[in-house]
């Protein structure tokens, strides 16, 4: 299929669903638009306070501070991640005694999390980083430890007769190995860290995308929430679209 | 004074553990020499411990019993002096071919400067001038295996041991990869150690044929000398007269091997 009609079909299916959307909010075909609104907003409405939120600049400070945790959230938890699975892999024995651990703390629903890290680092952006570091950390840590596990027999003993020593080993093997599966579950974690933050903001904050949901929710402002909804999507797509390029550049040595 | 040896195996057998307990006895007792400047191909059937002598002596594992000696030395480690041309794609796929080949160099503490001016230079050698900024996985086996050849010899090593180098290539390129590493080999004549399952090439290439039987405990049944002049044309030789003699010869030695070996493997799949 050519591109050009693949993107029209595309657009149709947008335009279909805004203008059943409007349809239903505005006349009365499928029902009383009163109610149909109250529950699914309005679709024109939605938009212009989408635009007024951008106009009056409102959104750029809640933007801002999602964007910080989920960055501050994506880079302490890949660290983490990295130092702790390289550790692991390099160390059996750790890995074995720590196993049914770091299981039973994957396994745990992080969202129950969020109370407590209010608690202890407060309703400022901490506590929000520190539930995004929790769902970031074990993504990495998992693919790393995968990396540094699976790197090839082959090439590991070829640098070795190449009389590469431990360190150059970890610097040129090892690491590149191991950040070739962290880059290529960089969507995967990178859209965690925006869970993390904006569930952390969702269940208290005073500023963010989640807080804004909320405030709305609170006191029934449908279309605030469908209209912080929107904003949201639109930011994780161009978080997304950021982070397949990036994956592009770095990962240029494995293909499509 | 017997001249250094570049490698000398003496009563080398190597085991694994096996799971259960059980012990599988790859080499038995084994005496193999190779001379400084010399080329030696080993031979034998599937499955016959090649590979598993040829990393005793690289010291990618330790005999069970006897010694292995490098240019004089008992080897205790890993074998510094020896280059290592693996079977399976073993160049880093994260790096450039220019990279791949310079790495040898840049970690013994050769300037990146230097190390890629010298590697530019290798490229050429193998014919791989216009792909240095390429990455592995965008060229061919054969190109690949030339980038390893050009990683392993930039580093100079006084022996080269080589694992079925050329076994994943198409015959032709095999051809062409055979004279290729004659022409590099002539300019200096290391010492090689050649393992391989292909009788032919093993004669094209190699001042001397070490032929093993089939495993387990296998060992060396034949050892012949390779009379042919040098240089050598692979493709030409084969129609040589002392080529087909010597073939023959050494057929008839590895023949009933190869049928030992046979036999195991389809008894072991009944």
């Amino acid at each position: 299929m050519n591109r050009t009609l693949l993107l029209s079909l595309q657009i149709l299916v947008a335009l279909v669903i805004l203008v059943l959307w409007h349809l239903a909010t505005n006349t009365g075909l499928f029902g009383n638009p009163k109610t149909i609104s109250f529950f699914f907003a309005d679709p024109l409405k939605v938009a212009q306070r989408v635009i007024q939120w951008f106009v009056s600049g409102s959104i750029w400070y809640h933007l801002w501070i999602t964007l910080s945790e989920s960055i501050l959230a994506f880079l302490l938890g890949a660290f983490g991640g990295i130092v702790f699975g390289f550790w692991f892999a390099r160390r059996p024995l750790i890995a074995a005694v720590f196993d049914p651990y770091v299981k039973a703390a994957n396994a745990l629903p992080r969202v129950v999390l969020a109370p407590i890290f209010a608690l202890w680092f407060g309703l400022g952006i901490w506590s929000k980083v520190a539930l995004g570091i929790t769902l970031v950390f074990f993504i990495v840590f998992f693919n790393v430890y995968q990396g540094v596990k699976e790197v090839s027999q082959p090439v590991l003993s070829n640098a070795r007769m190449l009389g590469m020593n431990e360190r150059q080993l970890l610097r040129h093997v090892y690491l590149p190995s191991a950040l070739s599966w962290v880059f290529s579950s960089l969507h995967t974690s990178v859209g965690f860290a925006v869970v993390g933050a904006v569930v952390g903001e969702y269940l208290g904050s005073a500023a963010g995308l989640g807080y804004l949901i909320q405030q709305a929710e609170g006191v029934f402002d449908v279309t605030g929430v469908f209209a912080g909804m929107a904003v949201l999507t639109a930011f994780v797509l161009l978080v997304d679209w950021v982070m397949t390029i990036i994956e592009r550049r770095l990962l240029a040595w494995r293909g499509q | 004074m017997e001249a250094v040896r570049a490698v000398s195996l003496k009563q080398v057998a190597i085991s694994f553990e096996m799971a259960g307990k059980t012990r599988f006895d790859a080499v038995a007792a084994t005496d193999l020499n190779v001379d400084a400047h010399e080329f030696v191909a080993i031979v034998g059937p599937t499955g016959c411990g090649k590979s598993t002598l040829l990393n005793a002596a690289a010291g990618l594992l330790t005999p069970m019993s006897g010694t292995v000696e490098i240019f004089g030395q008992p080897l205790k480690s890993l074998n510094r002096q020896a280059g290592y041309l693996f079977q399976q794609d073993s160049l880093m796929p994260w790096k450039t071919v220019l990279e791949n080949v310079a790495i040898g160099l840049e970690i013994s503490g050769v300037s990146q400067s230097d190390a890629r001016k010298s590697a530019r230079e290798w490229l050429a050698r193998v014919g791989l001038a216009a792909f240095a900024d390429r990455f592995p996985r965008m060229l061919s086996g054969g190109q690949r295996k030339r980038v390893g050849l050009a990683q392993v010899l930039i580093r100079n090593p006084k022996l080269l041991l080589m694992d079925e180098p050329f076994g994943p290539l198409d015959a032709q390129t095999r051809l062409i990869m055979g004279d290729l590493l004659l022409k590099l080999w002539s300019e200096d004549r290391k010492a090689v150690m050649f393992v391989t399952h292909d009788l032919d090439e093993a004669i094209a290439l190699a001042d001397r044929v070490v032929i093993m039987s089939a495993g387990p405990k296998s060992r060396i049944i034949g050892d012949f000398k390779v009379r042919l002049e040098r240089p050598r044309e692979i493709g030409e030789i084969r129609h040589d007269p002392v080529f087909n003699q010597l073939h023959r010869d050494i057929w008839q030695a590895l023949r009933d091997e190869v049928m030992t070996a046979y036999r195991q493997s389809s008894g072991e799949t009944a």
